[in-house]
């Protein structure tokens, strides 16, 4: 919302000045965006300097000029003048501007064949002086200039409002004057009265018909004859071009200008264009018309248009047609001041994506009891520039408009906004805002102002005393420190936990969009639907991401082209299962690219494989409190990784959900994505399938139970089938004697010369230790032979002598 | 006995100048071996007169402990010099590379959410969640935000589906409708969490983050909010004065609203918080709308508090000194390489936010 300060001077009496003013706006809750000059055509006009003037090939009496306008580049002009030589300091206006003598819009155009990229003005058509001979010549001091303004132009500082969409009536500037004077920023001055004489009726039938869905309730209107619509006088071109729109013809500037004043939007039809009668009535599907925009609609049914015996002039309150406007030739008008459904304007130009000053002011809801005094301004406003005599007005009207009525609590006040304030106060602010009041001891029964349509209940007049009275009255109270309940819940607690450990392995977190793009999304989709977006913001952000990895791994791709060779990204956050609210599970989602050692003068190179990523999936779990030795390794994972080298972890052999995934990503997925790395892990932890654990830390310590008698390490090579999982060797050991094998360490594993096709060498260390005695040869021979003979027996491997 | 102190002496001289291990240990055979000077004076103790014996055997004792001492101290002085000169032999250049290490990195945007969980859970906030995926119930309808409503138009949401009905959640707010469902007044929760709009631009992603504020009890005022909010922006940027402003405003869902902003000035380019005469809008906030409280089965004429909304990237922003919201989300390995924090960086209350 676009104003001058003048402007509004006109409905505010007020001694304070700009800045004072500006200030109140804000502390009354209308947010000023910008307080700027405004824009002006003479800003078009620029002191330029001509670099080199060259006969025009084909005429003799003109020149091509490179013209120096400030930019890295000349530009060039045709020019006609004598005087346009090289060196020369003058005015340049480019494509666009209008020249003040004949308002003509330049553009840029061929003259004789050479196209000219603006014009060098003479001091006449700068209505300088009459001086038409020569192009202005400027002095040597213009040399800084060159670039800048010509004109010091002094147009009015605009105040932009950013007015929330509860307060219409701020749409006006009366509305502003109106909360400004409630605030004491001065008084809101009377509307002058009509001197309008109006002794013939209003001649064009109207009839709102009464329908289901009517989108109109009162239609007021006025003819007015014999007028001559013109250019509009100065002071109305000024405003209009203060709010940054282009003047048009008197009667719609007018009309525009009551719209902004009174934030009264009304439409003027060319009366002789009227077939008949005016008809508002709800639209059939496929009429059709031609909008002011030069745009044809084609309508659904049930719009609310304004109409005659030939169809649509207009969707009401949205915009107007081109078949009944005006034109400056226009003799007779039809000025409508009407009242649209807010709900019907918002349904119809949502399905015609039509936005309009009309449209915009009247779903927010417009005064319904504003039409007589729209009517009057314009109408006055007309006859004055325009002339002609203005008929009684005509006012339709389906049902008679209620006035709402809300009781108010005087205490709910100081309850809701915690100080007090006198009721004399109280109701000098409300008084002042246009309610009516009737005073009880405790309450106030209140006729509410009928451009307010925001307000309906008690909580409503609690806002507006508060935000006139001044926010800065409320106290600022220090917090208490009382506590309902634990900040984090236990998966709270798991995410943070994760979130840090995955981070302190050297893995960077990242946060990539909860979309995706769906042809990336495809390889790691797995079982789930693909869930479109049905307005993505692009084509390649179109699917919510049924996992982390499709945007983990394209932005790791994009680091790679940069020519990073080793990355660790993760992410933690939402995956999505389905369309449903709930439908998400909370994944971590970790990519390691290339090699785990490079350039290093002790190690040898070597690339990151699914060990590395093994190693952090149960780093991070035993980290986050689970014992290792619990953890089931299956070597089932999701196809997109490599299926020889991936795996899935239990927490248990009763789970049937994974907790996490770890392994090298499939060959072809690389492939596919052409992601140029020596290797490529990655891992995932489901943080809604870890189970809860019923006891907190401080309940699981168990007691602190030790062995000091001697341990004993023996080592053990078995030849095996190469199918036998390093596993299930472990476990065979480790289950023959769970008090005594303390642990079970694999720490070679061979296959090839000397050892059968099939097969494969394991060589593992086990410690034993008794908690009861030192053992001594006989019992530790007892266990090692039982320990060959088990596992030989259960696994068929033999032991390499 | 005159002998064998000069015998002494001799050795001890000897002593002082022999340098390696080998003739020690001869000089120590000639001494005390089988048939050693020391060890013949003591066979000769039985010879010597009862009265002198016991000056006898005090004095060679005395001589065979000098020696003894002599010989160990000889013996470790010269294994000293040994593993010196040998551990001389051994250094190395330890200006080469330590063996390589690295280091994690978090967000900026989960380093500023764990700073805001822990200012709130200073002051008694739980953090509650709620989906991505919202109903438009929820999101809109139960928020006091009709269907009809150009409010509506402030959200460019995004859709599932083509009846509108599931959606991205446009803000965080619901979280505070799905709280109250399932529970019973008071309430004292915080809400962090992702949230989408069909917007894009430098200052604009399509998805972004927020923390939803909430507390409602009985006589929860506008002077708590004031004083919460307060309370929370000190403490987050870390400022001892700070010049705040409450600015009414319209939310459908609070009742009366505002916005806050707060004073910056730019010293030498840099954002500085707190003071200077220039107004930044943060957050937005209000009383709860009671149209909001009858949808989720809370008595307005019995309970009251309210709502906050605020953009935890954007806080992240001014806090840290980052520019650009885009590249919170596009993963560039050297801007989270600059932008990120360590993980054992835990913001805590005792141990204080940043570092």
């Amino acid at each position: 919302m676009k104003f001058t300060i003048d402007w509004l001077k006109q409905h505010l009496d007020t001694d304070l000045n700009d800045k004072e003013i500006i200030n109140n706006l804000t502390n009354v809750g209308l947010e000023v965006e910008s307080f700027e000059n405004a824009p002006s055509e003479l800003d078009d006009f620029i002191v330029a300097k001509i670099i080199n003037a060259q006969q025009h090939p084909n005429a003799d009496r003109l020149r091509v000029c490179d013209v120096d306008i400030g930019k890295s580049e000349t530009v060039k002009v045709v020019c006609g003048a004598p005087n346009a030589k090289k060196g020369l300091f003058t005015v340049y206006a480019g494509p666009g501007a209008i020249i003040p003598k004949n308002q003509m819009k330049l553009s840029i155009s061929k003259i004789r064949g050479v196209t000219s990229y603006g014009m060098l003005c003479s001091e006449a058509e700068l209505k300088l002086s009459d001086d038409s001979e020569g192009i202005t010549e400027l002095s040597e001091k213009y040399k800084e200039k060159i670039g800048k303004k010509y004109f010091d132009t002094k147009t009015p500082k605009v105040v932009d409002l950013s007015i929330t969409p509860n307060r219409p009536d701020c749409l006006g500037v009366r509305g502003i004057a109106r909360d400004l004077a409630a605030a004491g920023v001065g008084s809101l001055k009377k509307i002058k009265d009509s001197k309008l004489n109006q002794n013939f009726d209003q001649d064009l039938k109207v009839t709102i018909k009464k329908e289901k869905k009517q989108g109109c309730t009162i239609f007021g209107s006025c003819l007015i004859r014999g007028v001559s619509n013109k250019e509009s006088p100065q002071w109305l071109k000024d405003k209009i071009v203060s709010l940054g729109q282009k003047p048009i013809s008197a009667i719609v500037d007018i009309t525009n200008y009551v719209m902004i004043d009174l934030n009264r939007p009304l439409h003027a039809y060319d009366a002789d264009k009227v077939s008949k009668e005016i008809i508002v009535r709800n639209s059939k599907k496929g009429e059709t018309f031609e909008a002011l925009d030069n745009k044809k609609y084609s309508l659904d049914d049930d719009m609310c248009v304004i109409s005659d015996h030939s169809g649509v002039l207009g969707l009401g309150g949205i915009i107007g047609g081109t078949r009944s406007g005006t034109e400056l030739e226009t003799k007779n008008i039809i000025l409508e001041s009407a009242y649209f459904l807010p709900r019907s304007i918002r349904k119809t130009s949502k399905l015609l994506n039509i936005d309009t000053d009309a449209k915009f002011r009247f779903e927010r809801g417009i005064d319904p009891k504003s039409i007589e005094a729209g009517l009057i301004k314009a109408a006055d406003l007309i006859k004055e520039v325009c002339g002609g005599e203005v008929s009684k007005f005509d006012i339709q009207r389906l049902e008679e408009e209620k006035t709402n009525k809300v009781k108010f609590e005087i205490s709910l006040f100081e309850k809701i906004t915690g100080f007090k304030i006198e009721k004399k106060e109280i109701i000098k602010i409300i008084f002042n805002l246009g309610f009516k009041i009737k005073e009880n001891k405790e309450s106030l029964d209140l006729e509410i102002p009928s451009w307010r349509p925001d307000i309906t209940q008690p909580i409503d007049i609690v806002e507006e005393i508060v935000r006139i009275k001044g926010y800065e009255h409320i106290q600022t109270l220090t917090p208490e420190k009382s506590r309902l309940k634990p900040t984090l819940n236990r998966q709270q607690k798991l995410f943070h936990f994760l979130q840090r450990s995955v981070a302190s392995k050297g893995f960077y977190e990242t946060v990539t969009w909860s979309f995706a793009d769906s042809k990336i999304n495809n390889l790691f989709r797995e079982k789930y639907n693909e869930i479109k977006i049905v307005n993505p913001i692009s084509s390649d952000l179109n699917v919510l991401r049924n996992s982390i990895f499709p945007n983990l791994i394209f932005y790791l791709k994009k680091n790679v082209d940069r020519g990073f060779k080793d990355l660790s990204f993760f992410e933690i956050g939402p995956v999505f299962s389905g369309t449903k609210p709930g439908e998400q599970l909370t994944v971590i989602g970790a990519l390691q690219a290339g090699k785990y050692f490079r350039l290093n003068w002790q190690e040898t190179e070597r690339n990151v494989d699914v060990f590395d990523a093994k190693r952090d999936t149960i780093q991070t779990i035993v980290e986050a409190g689970f014992s290792k030795n619990k953890l089931i390794i299956k070597d089932q994972a999701p196809s997109y990784y490599h299926p020889g080298k991936s795996g899935s972890v239990f927490l248990s052999t009763e789970e049937d959900k994974p907790i996490a995934f770890f392994g090298e990503i499939h060959p072809n997925i690389v492939k596919k994505l052409d992601i140029k790395t020596d290797a490529l892990i990655g891992f995932e932890i489901y943080l809604d399938y870890f189970k809860e654990t019923k006891k907190k830390l401080k309940d699981q310590k168990s007691q602190f139970k030790y062995s000091d008698y001697q341990k004993s390490e023996r080592d053990f090579a078995f030849v095996i089938d190469k199918k036998i999982k390093a596993q299930d060797l472990i476990d065979i050991i480790v289950s023959i004697d769970k008090d005594l094998i303390k642990n079970v360490k694999v720490f070679d594993v061979y296959e090839g010369e000397n050892i059968p096709k099939d097969k494969k060498s394991i060589a593992l260390n086990v410690t034993v230790q008794s908690s009861e005695k030192t053992l001594n040869e006989k019992d530790l021979e007892k266990i090692n032979n039982l320990i060959i003979s088990t596992v030989e027996s259960k696994s068929g491997a033999k032991i390499r002598s | 006995m005159s002998d064998i102190k000069k015998i002494k002496d001799g050795y001890l001289n000897k002593l002082d100048k022999d340098q390696n291990i080998e003739s020690i240990n001869q000089i120590k055979t000639e001494l005390f071996g089988k048939n050693g000077i020391v060890s013949n004076e003591f066979k000769k103790l039985g010879l010597v007169s009862q009265e002198e014996r016991k000056k006898f055997a005090s004095d060679l004792n005395f001589i065979k402990e000098e020696l003894q001492n002599k010989i160990t101290s000889k013996i470790e002085e010269i294994e000293t010099k040994e593993i010196n000169l040998k551990l001389e032999n051994e250094k190395v250049d330890v200006t080469l590379p330590e063996r390589d290490f690295k280091q994690g990195k978090i967000h900026p945007v989960s380093q500023v959410i764990d700073e805001i969980s822990s200012i709130f859970s200073e002051i008694g906030f739980s953090v509650e969640e709620g989906p991505d995926v919202e109903n438009e119930y929820n999101n809109f309808t139960a928020l006091n935000t009709p269907d009809n409503h150009p409010a509506r138009d402030m959200h460019d949401t995004f859709y599932l589906d083509e009846k509108k009905e599931l959606l991205l959640r446009t803000h965080t707010s619901p979280v505070q409708v799905r709280t109250m469902l399932k529970g019973k007044p008071p309430f004292k929760i915080i809400a962090p969490g992702r949230t989408y709009r069909s917007d894009s631009d430098q200052t604009h992603a399509p998805m972004f983050h927020q923390v939803e504020g909430l507390h409602i009890d009985k006589d929860i005022n506008m002077g708590h909010l004031k004083g919460c909010l307060n309370y929370f922006i000190k403490e987050f940027f870390e400022v001892d004065k700070l010049k705040m402003r409450f600015r009414p405003s319209h939310f459908p869902f609070t009742e009366p609203s505002a916005e806050v902003d707060i004073g910056y000035e730019i010293k030498d380019g840099k954002i500085i918080i707190g003071e200077g005469d220039k107004w930044l809008e943060i957050l937005g906030c209000g009383m709860v709308h009671p149209n909001v409280l009858k949808n989720v089965n809370v008595d307005p004429s019995k309970f009251q508090g309210y709502a906050f909304g605020i953009g935890i990237d954007r806080l992240g922003m001014l806090k840290y000194g980052i520019n650009d919201l885009r590249a919170f989300f596009e993963t560039d390995y050297r801007w989270l390489s600059h932008f990120g924090f360590d993980p054992l960086d835990v913001p805590s209350s005792y141990r204080g936010l940043s570092r």
